[in-house]
């Protein structure tokens, strides 16, 4: 029973990081253009300026 | 919602109004203070990493552009450039690396368009899932036969996870089921919101006493399986939306005025009466005004369906919506704004839209039977217990389960799911579903009524009597052919090309808009053109003739080129069971041939739009679905009113915009294919309801007799959930 405790506490913690990652995803629309995206990484030419 | 603002004409592009959707984008100076402008153009034709960079470098070298970004998914490039650049010399830079472009309004469309509502339910969905995943390890531990303390603190922290989350993922249904009850009505969301709400309150109640039974994985389960339909019914809809915003963005907003300091760029909004405005070949006329100078042969086809060229010279009336196919013609305003001949036309198209007969969809058909259905069963399972035990926890916890059994989890994906694997498929068979509800009305079709000039026909002529003209007359008709934009002209010569005659030699060839071309053979005037013009009469109404000398005038007689899938169209929706319909504003003797010719019974010539519409709203009284296709502007009226309707992307603007459905290619077999893939849909939405309806069948008796546990309940509403979705993938 004991070890379950912190089990749980790392649970719900890798979880809200894993629900944070992803509002951070959908709000800075990296999402907006998945076919460009799918493309550009293909490309040599060095792109840093994501949508 | 919310950003599909109004297009305001001469401000599309400015920096200011778009600053706020595009959060990243290095700041283009708020309020336009340093004078930087936005362009986006819809450039159809990229679709690698290759043209990508093609694009982007090509832009990105031009003189003022600040930057330049591809948007694949929706094929779109916005180019941030300095004040004063101009948009056409952008479209040749596009053009000029193989790709061809047309501006889009900024104001109406948006560069990425995942607008806020799908993006706040995507985060929902997220949360609900983060929390449904959660919930249900704990649940594992409760199942494998947790008793006592360790049930009841396995339960404690269900209840931390759930109960935050389910009141932000669930709040879609409650507010809609709020906004339902308010109006009296009971809608979908009122069962899916009560069992919500009820699993969880009643979970938390139990919690706190220390009870057996708590669903809090039920609570999310439902929120979780429920958004996404939700979500892809948004998905959907936003797809649709943004091709109809595509296509109103399309709207010409800038036109050539003539004044005293030469000619000048200027929005179409700020033109008034008088003014002179100039239209060259290949545009098309953008207001009702007098040619002041210049002659042209104008195409009114998209305006009365009427497919042959007319000329205009000085003092000719021309209406807005007309093509210019030769020439450049100089138009004094006649009138701008309400008067004008294209504004009385959409303002009908407007009134048909409004008179469109309401659609209730199967969803909202299938929720109006199963809400009253639900509430109905949970209070007669609560009174029968409630008399046999005279419990109230019991009695409550018989009516929790049978909400929650009940809960249209599988019904709520089952046409959204059919419906976004359907709507793909649909676009890859050349057929962009713009309306949300077209999909539904269009396996519904029972009359088909077909325009015929734009439509059936491509509104290229073709040559009839080619056998009958010699190889000399040829090769001169085709010297003189060549410095043509005329179609009939570019007919002769793709003719006299694709046959390798060699062209004669005729010398200063000159090109008299409205009238021919002439030019000087062997020492002879020969002329092509009007019959008129090189001295004949024309029995033919559709032909061109070549003066070879005062005896020798030979005629070129066209029909119009027909579609490629007409002939098969026709048939297939016949043995559809759909009664085929020729409508069109051509001349009588052109839609009996064609009539004849496609063996369809029944047909109207010399249709008005108002007679058009007048048709649409008999054969739609008559029951059935009424499907139009058409492609004019005289159609568009007529298109906004059937009860679904198809435009081919080759029509003008405002057609494609009051269409349903917009036709990708030029291939008519689409049409009835897309009927019979819309058939096919409404049956897996149909089995889809019949899954749901077995597992209820099922389910139900159980919780009626208080033998349901939370464990079953679980397993019940993801079996019929994945059920459904596998069902409607077997539409992909």
């Amino acid at each position: 029973m004991e070890s379950i405790v912190p089990l749980i506490g790392v649970t719900l913690l890798v979880g809200l990081v894993w629900l944070a990652v992803m509002a951070w995803a959908i709000r800075t629309r990296q999402y907006s253009d998945p076919k460009g995206d799918a493309e550009r990484i293909l490309r040599t030419d060095y792109d840093d300026t994501p949508q | 919602m919310g950003k599909s603002e109004p297009a305001v004409a001469g401000a599309a592009g400015t920096s200011g109004g778009s600053v706020d959707r595009h959060p990243l984008r290095k700041s283009p100076s708020a309020g336009g203070g340093s004078g930087r402008q936005e362009f986006i153009f819809a450039v159809q034709d990229m679709h690698c990493a290759a043209c990508i960079s093609a694009v982007e470098n090509s832009l990105s070298k031009f003189p003022g552009v600040v930057s330049a970004r591809v948007n694949l998914t929706h094929r779109r490039v916005m180019v941030e450039a300095i004040g004063g650049t101009d948009a056409c010399a952008l479209v040749r830079q596009i053009e000029q690396v193989g790709y061809s472009a047309r501006r889009l309004d900024a104001s109406v469309v948006d560069f990425v368009s995942t607008d806020p509502e799908t993006q706040e339910l995507l985060v929902r969905l997220g949360v609900a899932g983060f929390g449904f995943a959660n919930v249900m390890i704990f649940s594992v531990v409760i199942w494998s036969g947790a008793e006592g303390t360790t049930r009841d603190l396995m339960h404690w922290l269900s209840a931390l996870v759930a109960v935050p989350i389910t009141c932000y993922s669930a709040q879609p249904f409650l507010f809609s089921a709020l906004r339902s009850l308010r109006r009296f009505r009971l809608n979908m969301d009122v069962p899916i919101s009560l069992a919500i709400l009820l699993a969880a309150g009643h979970s938390l109640f139990e919690t706190a006493l220390g009870g057996q039974h708590a669903y809090f994985e039920a609570a999310l389960a439902l929120t979780f399986f429920l958004l996404a339909g939700r979500y892809l019914d948004l998905h959907t809809r936003s797809s649709a939306r943004s091709a109809a915003q595509q296509l109103s963005a399309l709207e010409p907003d800038q036109v050539t005025v003539k004044g005293t300091h030469g000619e000048r760029e200027a929005p179409l909004s700020s033109v008034h009466k008088g003014q002179v405005i100039v239209v060259r070949a290949g545009d098309r006329i953008p207001l009702d005004g007098t040619v002041r100078s210049g002659s042209s042969d104008v195409d009114n086809s998209f305006l009365t369906g009427e497919s042959r060229p007319v000329p205009a010279t000085v003092g000719s009336a021309v209406a807005a919506g007309q093509f210019v196919h030769t020439g450049r013609l100089e138009v004094e305003v006649a009138c701008t704004g309400e008067d004008s001949s294209l504004r009385k036309l959409i303002r009908l198209i407007h009134l048909a839209e409004s008179a469109k007969s309401s659609y209730t969809g199967l969803a909202e058909r299938a929720a109006s039977v199963y809400a009253p259905a639900v509430h109905l069963l949970a209070l007669a399972g609560f009174s029968v217990w409630m008399y046999q035990t005279g419990d109230v926890r019991l009695s409550m916890n018989i009516a929790v389960a049978v909400l929650i059994i009940t809960c249209p989890c599988a019904l709520g994906l089952a046409v959204p799911a059919v419906s976004t694997a359907t709507v793909g498929r649909l676009f890859r068979s050349q057929l962009l579903i713009k309306d949300s509800d077209a999909l539904e009305r269009l396996a519904e079709v029972r009359t088909t009524v077909l325009d015929k000039t734009g439509t059936l026909t491509m509104n290229v002529p073709s040559l009839d009597n080619s056998k009958n003209i010699d190889d000399e007359a040829w090769s001169v008709a085709g010297a003189l052919a060549g410095a043509s934009r005329h179609p009939y002209a570019r007919a002769i010569h793709e003719h006299v090309q694709g046959r390798g005659i060699e062209v004669a030699e005729v010398r200063d060839v000159v090109e008299r808009p409205g009238l021919g071309v002439a030019g000087v053979w062997k020492g002879n005037q020969v002329k092509l053109g009007r019959a008129g013009w090189v001295g004949t009469k024309d029995n033919y109404g559709t032909a061109t003739f070549l003066r070879l000398d005062s005896e020798r005038i030979v005629a070129f007689r066209f029909v119009d080129q027909l579609r490629s899938g007409v002939q098969e169209c026709v048939e297939e929706l016949h043995s559809l069971g759909s009664e085929v319909i020729l409508l069109s504003g051509d001349a009588d003797r052109a839609v009996r041939e064609m009539a004849t010719r496609l063996n369809v019974r029944q047909w109207h010539a010399e249709a008005l739009p108002e007679d058009k519409l007048d048709m649409i709203r008999k054969y739609t009284m008559r029951g059935g679905s009424t499907l139009m296709v058409g492609d004019g502007l005289n159609d568009a009226a007529a298109l906004a009113l059937a009860d679904v309707s198809i435009a081919p992307s080759s029509a003008i603007d405002a057609t494609r915009v009051s269409a349903g459905i917009v036709l990708v290619g030029g291939d008519l077999k689409r049409i009835p294919e897309g009927i019979k893939l819309a058939r096919l849909a409404k049956r897996r939405i149909l089995e889809n309801f019949a899954i749901a309806a077995c597992y209820n069948a099922v389910a139900v008796p159980l919780a009626l007799a208080g033998i349901a546990t939370p464990l079953m309940a679980a397993i019940a509403m993801s079996t019929s959930s994945i059920a459904v979705t596998l069902n409607s993938m077997r539409m992909r």
